[in-house]
């Protein structure tokens, strides 16, 4: 592996039963640096998202995540990854502390890590109410800060900011915005703002790549297109 | 592993102290069944062989409601994700829902046997309470490693309310008849005889044989 490349792709492809979900997907990403993937619903976003956190084997090509060639040594990229998907992965009948503390557990991270990452989302004054009495703006609040609880060196983001007013979107750019300066692999459907937050651009359609370039090469119109 | 067993085992006797939903109805349900045994058999109290059959198998139909909830959590709150991206041994997912099915069956039979003693049982318990903690722990073993094995094939099909116990029952007869077999002479009308050591070796190497088992292919249940 290149020293600093955090993903390596080469033809990449995934199949659900028949259908192919993604197909020769090749990139590389250096570490530090944000590709931002933009793909009409069904594109593959979510399904590149779950092969890179090890949670679906590639069926096809050669994945390295962090060094780790997928699905072979994938126990040494866990770990260091971190998920923010549309499911919070939190138990409903817990708290947003319980759960934050279950996690830390399961990483082998300090408990004062909990009350940390709680203050960091702003989530303190709710942090015993069960996650299932929470709004669905605090429960992505408290997801962000089970993604981010172990300090990742990879974070997968699906659609971050949905769920959140802009003062939560502001609070939240320090753990998973640009200025995270974490290596993130963010989905979005909003040209304007995917392009801001990213320094390479990757567009799916039906599982192939439709777009891949520098953002500062590319407008909103080239990411508009992938959605008509 | 010790740690994440104990986290996971954690989360999960918190989850069910919050939510209730196996244990009560893993006992209410024993309760009815005992019930019923009452009133289809037509005899107010049962001993021997006929005892501790009906004993063993409505322990076992309780069960079976605690089986199919056990990674309910994991697959509609994305328990298994969470669970997946950790640096742990996926192995500790397998021992930390055993022991915690263990406690669930622990704390139903805690109810079940005294309400089987007061609702159905001819001869006293208490002479032979030793022994029949003895087998029921064995025969709660069995129950909880091949009951999560059992669960962890099923959780990801469509249907798993019906292939549990298409899965489970047949796994589950050499328990149940041991631990019937073994029960049957604590529970004679003219006193408690002596505990039968083939059956409770026949359970403890059903037990081990099926810990391996479990420990070998846990794994690969855990893949996509």
């Amino acid at each position: 592996m290149t020293a600093d490349l955090a993903l390596e792709l080469r033809g990449l492809g995934r199949r659900y039963g028949e259908r192919p979900a993604l197909q020769d997907v090749t990139l590389d990403l250096q570490a530090g640096r944000t590709l931002v993937v933009f793909g009409p619903n069904g594109a593959g976003k979510t399904t590149l998202l779950r092969v890179l956190a090890g949670l679906l084997r590639p069926h096809e090509g050669d994945v390295r995540v962090l060094g780790a060639r997928l699905p072979d040594e994938g126990w040494r990229a866990r770990g260091r990854v971190g998920l923010l998907t549309h499911e919070p992965l939190l138990y409903r009948e817990l708290s947003a502390r319980e759960n934050l503390r279950f996690h830390a557990r399961l990483h082998g991270v300090a408990p004062g890590r909990v009350d940390e990452a709680l203050e960091a989302v702003a989530l303190r004054v709710r942090a015993d109410d069960p996650i299932a009495e929470l709004s669905r703006g605090m429960v992505q609040r408290a997801a962000v800060a089970r993604a981010v609880l172990h300090d990742p060196a990879l974070l997968l983001l699906d659609e971050p900011l949905a769920n959140l007013d802009p003062a939560a979107a502001e609070v939240l750019e320090p753990l998973i915005g640009r200025s995270s300066g974490r290596t993130r692999v963010v989905t979005s459907h909003d040209p304007a703002g995917g392009l801001a937050e990213g320094d390479i651009a990757l567009g799916l359609r039906g599982g192939r790549v439709a777009l891949l370039a520098p953002v500062a090469e590319i407008d909103e119109r080239r990411v508009r297109e992938l959605y008509t | 592993m010790r740690r994440a067993v104990g986290a996971l085992l954690r989360k999960d006797l918190l989850v069910e102290l919050r939510t209730k939903e196996a244990v009560p109805a893993m006992a209410l349900f024993s309760i009815s069944t005992f019930v019923v045994f009452h009133f289809g058999l037509d005899r107010s109290s049962l001993d021997g062989s006929l005892a501790a059959g009906v004993l063993w198998v409505t322990l076992l139909f309780a069960a079976v409601l605690g089986i199919n909830r056990l990674f309910v959590a994991e697959v509609e709150q994305g328990g298994f994700d969470g669970f997946l991206l950790a640096p742990v041994d996926r192995t500790s997912l397998l021992v930390a829902k055993a022991l915690a099915l263990l406690a669930f069956l622990v704390l139903v039979q805690l109810i079940a046997i005294p309400a089987f003693a007061f609702l159905l049982l001819g001869p006293s318990l208490w002479q032979a309470l030793p022994e029949l903690l003895a087998v029921t722990a064995l025969a709660d073993v069995g129950l909880a490693v091949i009951g999560t094995l059992v669960s962890a094939i099923a959780i990801r099909t469509r249907a798993r309310d019906l292939i549990v116990p298409i899965l489970l029952l047949p796994l589950l007869i050499p328990v149940v008849l041991a631990a019937a077999q073994a029960t049957a002479p604590l529970l004679s009308v003219d006193g408690a005889g002596p505990l039968p050591g083939r059956w409770l070796a026949i359970l403890a190497i059903y037990d081990g044989v099926f810990g391996l088992l479990a420990y070998a292919i846990f794994d690969f249940l855990l893949e996509d």
